[in-house]
């Protein structure tokens, strides 16, 4: 019998679409490969919080969902699934998908098939999980999924994989048991930096036992896996075996049903029409698979298609929410009308699919600012993206020269590239429409669309050559400029280059930061800290054919490099470019004079490198010869903070008398930011970084700090009144609070906000009686090297 | 690097409390009263009163030390302040007294302030001095480092006399289990060192001070070594001299932070001895009037 409507994939999209279909009448069936339905969120750890979002926007499903955990999660689906009466068949994998509306035929893999009307393919992005491929690979106790790592003891346990899955298992199994991780490389380099740290520490105290360079070469039932080391074969005899080496992508076969891509990138996703509808007629793509890795969404979407199907026009879910951000628009226009302007009016977004800049609108404001309204100042530490949909805005430039920007330009590059504090005010000089997008939805478009990517580094190479070399030279020429500059990247503590060698170009410092360092007297001696936004090695360029001194990375760092020769035209066609040249020469050689007569100067400014602060922006230093060591600071970061101190004086190192406690120092490009689920880590304008309420106690920024600055703390009891335990000592001494028990209270993240809400500024620069407690931005090392000296 | 607290902003408040003192001496100096200069004059009262809430004001500092969201100044700032006002507060005493002393309450309070600041002049003479002191011993480590590294020692220790007959391993376990470094403040102050070790063949345990005892008898032990032997003990000799100049730099870090924190002990008690007889002082004048 031919069914109206087949769904291949039991995930939540799947799930959502089947209920759906039922209840409009559709004559249909769910196919699930695996025994179970959602099988990526089985293969979800135990207890893991997943997570509702887009919060804002609202679910539309006959199937339930709540942020809750795993377990939860799947309990309810379970349930709902018999209560629904859903179609569903398990352990029937589909291994093609042949013809078109009406007339699809299905092929099973174990060897039926099924006709349909309809198809819709919710199959994810996960594929089936790789095999070991060797012998043995489907024994018993090989397994490729781990559930709850605390349901195995004392067990010696074999791990295959170097990915992040790999890592977490082992991890999470080295609690209880002796593990060993197979790594076929000779390092964790497709890590997270939060597992990269997690692993190296434990190989590192013998928690977890590795084989680099190690592919795994049989395995014997008994049980052995026998090993292709580097230095031959080895024999481990082990309790079970765990393998996560990732899983086959599922493109292949989406291929197959004559699905297109528009390019070989692994990571572009299939043409799709507005309603979900592939090139094949009648075969319809939702979830991941469609670019929409989140549940809700994806739970949406099976909704939506089947009404599709149905031959409905439905407005998506998301349709309230963007009437709410149009409704002040001066547009008297649809939802749809209005993404066309916005589409139309941005040259930038002009192929950036429909589903994707529908999400980036989503997630950005629409701002209507009055002629002369501020956007933003300079100095500001906000790193939106904003681009102009209608109006006109002015930049205020160093050199006081205003530059107008009109629709389908954009601004805010320079602080999103770099890290930094905005380098200009702009100011709305006619009543404008502004779409502003918040950092990381534009880096992920950035790294979806290469264009995308390019038009904006583009811009950002020209605009930086404005600002601090060329402020007349014609737009035309700096593009021109931008067309042969190279993006350069280094790492923390590579050399840009060495003194002596030949001068081949001059480097912008685009993000991160470098130190220039000269050889005195048979030392390295550190004369001076460079910043992004800046630029060096123009000393070689305008005098002498050799570099004078050695530039190396303080932190991971891109330089914008311009050639030679190129540099040299721009010499000749700018009158005022050579004299700012000039200038900045004579700075740097008066610095090297200054550090010159007092080497130990530039080793304090090397130690204060060393221990990445040249990517600080603001950092609590300790002055040795003042420091009485009586825990005020951190008692008063506590006080001021729920009983939960943020910083540890006596922790850290020193040098020449200046201690770095370990406390937050606001990175430019903060590592905590890179992956919060919530998006909780926020930069305020002036620079600090702190976590909102809505934490949900992941522990990645925890683990992602490079400097072990955040912790996740439990809540406190409420502190005493000060008078009352000064006089009868009831209740807790300041910063000895307890923590309270709370049952099912999770910990959250607490690090340093700068104390930003107390008027008066950080308390623990406030509360130190003898002023050893300073905070200072990188900037001023220099200053501070030579008073120490 | 840093202002201190006696160069807080130029020492702002050294200028205010030495106006504020100048002005009470002239003020003295021109008065002249019909008896003998004492707290009991229209001057003398008037000095009395501005004693007092000096005296009131300076001991707030305790509070506001801990007010962490106080929006008033920074606590250097106060610190500072508290230093020279406490200074110019002795003058203005004696001045209130007329330099009049006797076997009495008062004189007993006068006696007591005397002692607070003296004892807070110690603290700032340690404050001054102490923390660079500190700085340089510690040599770059912190001192949870210190501790660690002496940690170290000691496992390596343990590791290389396993390698030796059982009584080296006994004298090595007991000499660390007994080395001591100060439980109360004031034997760290004192920097005595009190450990003991339990040797091969002896009743009772021998004080080890700086590891000597340790020491001279794994000398002792290697002049009748063969040369394997003799090497293994040359190697452990070798761990307890880092450890003997280890804990002499640990030592010598408990000690200046124990004197950074007892002065304390003798500046807040008497500031409260002080409070209770300047009360006392205050309710008998009054009585007597």
């Amino acid at each position: 019998m031919k069914l109206e409507l087949v769904i291949v994939g039991a995930g939540p999209a799947g799930l959502s679409a089947a209920p759906h279909a039922g209840k409009l009448g559709l004559n249909y069936l769910l196919l699930e490969s695996s025994p179970a339905p959602a099988n990526t969120i089985q293969r979800y750890q135990k207890g893991k919080h997943v997570m509702a979002e887009p919060a804002v926007v609202p679910l539309r499903s006959d199937l339930g969902f709540a942020a809750g955990t795993r377990e939860a999660i799947l309990d309810g689906w379970e349930r709902s699934l018999s209560d629904l009466g859903i179609e569903v068949r398990y352990n029937a994998e589909v291994v093609a998908i042949r013809g078109e509306r009406p007339d699809f035929v299905l092929t099973l893999a174990d060897g039926g098939s099924l006709t349909a009307e309809n198809v819709i393919l919710s199959i994810g992005l996960q594929g089936n999980p790789r095999k070991i491929g060797v012998d043995g690979e489907t024994d018993r106790s090989v397994q490729y999924t781990l559930d709850d790592p605390d349901e195995y003891r004392g067990e010696t346990i074999a791990v295959v994989g170097a990915g992040d899955a790999a890592i977490e298992n082992a991890i999470a199994l080295a609690r209880n048991n002796t593990v060993i991780i197979i790594n076929r490389r000779d390092e964790f380099a497709r890590a997270k930096d939060g597992n990269l740290t997690l692993i190296t520490r434990a190989i590192e105290d013998e928690s977890i036992s590795c084989f680099y360079n190690t592919g795994v070469a049989s395995i014997e039932t008994s049980l052995a896996i026998n090993l292709n080391t580097e230095t031959g074969e080895t024999r481990v005899p082990c309790d079970r075996i765990i393998a996560r080496i990732g899983a086959i992508p599922p493109r292949k076969f989406v291929e197959s049903t004559g699905i297109r891509f528009p390019s070989d990138d692994p990571t572009t996703l299939p043409e799709l029409s507005g309603k979900y509808e592939s090139n094949v007629p009648g075969l319809y793509v939702i979830g991941a698979l469609g670019g929409y890795p989140l549940i809700k969404q994806a739970m949406n979407q099976g909704f939506e298609v089947v009404e599709f199907i149905k031959g409905n026009e439905i407005l998506p879910a998301d349709h309230g929410i963007l009437e709410d951000k149009f409704q002040y628009l001066p547009y008297d226009k649809s939802v749809d009308e209005t993404l066309d302007i916005i589409r139309n009016n941005i040259p930038l977004f002009e192929n950036v699919n429909g589903l994707i800049l529908r999400e980036l609108v989503l997630a950005s404001e629409l701002l209507t600012p009055s002629k002369s309204d501020v956007i933003f100042h300079k100095n500001d530490y906000t790193n939106t993206f904003i681009s102009i949909v209608e109006g006109e805005v002015e930049v205020e430039t160093d050199s006081g020269n205003l530059i107008t920007l009109g629709p389908g330009q954009f601004f805010g590059e320079m602080s999103l590239l770099s890290g930094r504090r905005r380098s200009a005010s702009v100011r709305a000089s006619a009543p404008c429409v502004l779409l502003e997008t918040p950092r990381r939805e534009i880096v992920k478009l950035m790294n979806s669309y290469d264009q995308v990517r390019k038009v904006i580094d583009r811009h950002f190479i020209v605009r930086t050559l404005r600002a601090g070399l060329v402020p007349d030279a014609p737009q035309g020429e700096l593009e021109a400029v931008a067309e042969t500059a190279e993006l350069l990247s280094f790492r923390a503590g590579d050399v840009l280059f060495r003194e002596g060698d030949e001068s081949d170009g001059l480097h912008l410092i685009r993000n991160g930061s470098v130190s220039v360092s000269r050889n005195i007297g048979g030392r390295n001696i550190v004369t001076t800290y460079v910043a992004a936004g800046n630029y060096v090695g123009e000393m070689g360029l305008v005098g002498e054919a050799r570099r004078s001194a050695t530039v190396t990375a303080t932190v991971a760092t891109e330089s914008i490099f311009l050639r030679a020769d190129i540099f040299q035209t721009m010499l000749q066609r700018n009158a005022g470019l050579r004299e700012r040249i000039q200038t900045k020469v004579r700075e740097r050689i008066s610095e090297n004079l200054r550090m010159e007569a007092a080497p130990d100067a530039g080793d304090l400014i090397s130690f204060l490198m060393q221990q990445g602060l040249g990517e600080a922006t603001d950092v609590l230093l300790i002055d040795e010869t003042l420091c009485v060591g009586c825990d005020n600071c951190e008692t008063a970061c506590a006080e001021t903070h729920d009983g939960t101190s943020r910083l540890k004086r006596a922790a850290g190192p020193s040098y020449a008398q200046v201690h770095v406690p370990t406390s937050c120092r606001h990175c430019e490009d903060p590592h905590c930011m890179k992956d919060c689920p919530p998006d909780a880590i926020r930069r305020a304008p002036n620079g600090e970084v702190y976590i909102e309420d809505s934490c949900i106690g992941c522990g990645n920024c925890e683990r992602n700090c490079p400097y072990g600055v955040i912790q996740m703390a439990s809540a406190r009891e409420d502190a005493p009144n000060l008078l009352s335990w000064i006089l009868t000592g009831s209740g807790a001494a300041p910063g000895q609070r307890q923590t309270v028990a709370t049952p099912n209270a999770i910990k959250k993240a607490v690090k340093c906000d700068m104390c930003k809400d107390l008027s008066g500024g950080p308390a623990c620069v406030r509360a130190c009686p003898t002023g050893a407690a300073i905070r200072m931005s990188p900037s001023e090392f220099v200053n501070l090297a030579r008073k120490a000296n | 690097m840093q202002a201190s607290i006696l160069a807080f902003r130029g020492r702002r408040y050294l200028w205010v409390a030495l106006a504020l003192t100048a002005i009470c001496i002239i003020a003295y100096w021109l008065d002249d009263p019909q008896e003998p200069p004492n707290g009991g004059t229209l001057l003398g009262y008037s000095l009395g009163v501005l004693g007092a809430l000096m005296v009131a004001w300076l001991t707030w500092f305790g509070v506001r030390k801990r007010d962490y969201l106080s929006g008033s100044g920074t606590v250097q700032g106060w610190l500072s302040a508290h230093v020279y006002f406490g200074l110019s507060l002795m003058v203005i005493v004696l001045l209130h007294a007329g330099f009049q002393f006797g076997w009495n309450i008062h004189t007993l309070a006068f006696v007591l302030m005397t002692l607070v600041v003296v004892s807070g002049l110690c603290g700032v003479f340690i404050y001054m001095q102490f923390p660079e002191r500190l700085s340089e011993n510690r040599g770059g480590a912190s001192r949870s480092e210190l501790l660690d590294q002496l940690e170290d020692i000691d496992r390596r220790s343990r590791r290389v006399a396993a390698k030796l007959p059982e009584a080296f391993r006994d004298v090595v376990t007991s000499g660390v289990q007994r080395t001591e470094l100060g439980t109360t403040l004031w034997q760290r102050l004192r920097n005595q060192d009190r450990s003991q070790i339990q040797l091969p063949n002896a009743s009772a345990t021998v004080p080890n001070k700086g590891q000597e005892a340790a020491m001279d008898w794994l000398a002792e032990q290697q002049s009748r070594a063969d040369a394997e032997s003799a090497a293994t003990i040359a190697e452990l000799s070798a761990l307890l001299r880092n450890k003997r100049k280890l804990l002499r730099q640990i030592r010598e870090d408990l000690r200046l932070q124990a004197g950074l924190e007892i002065w304390l002990y003798a500046h807040v008690p008497l500031t409260a001895a002080l409070l209770m007889a300047l009360l006392a002082h205050i309710v008998t004048v009054f009585l007597y009037w």
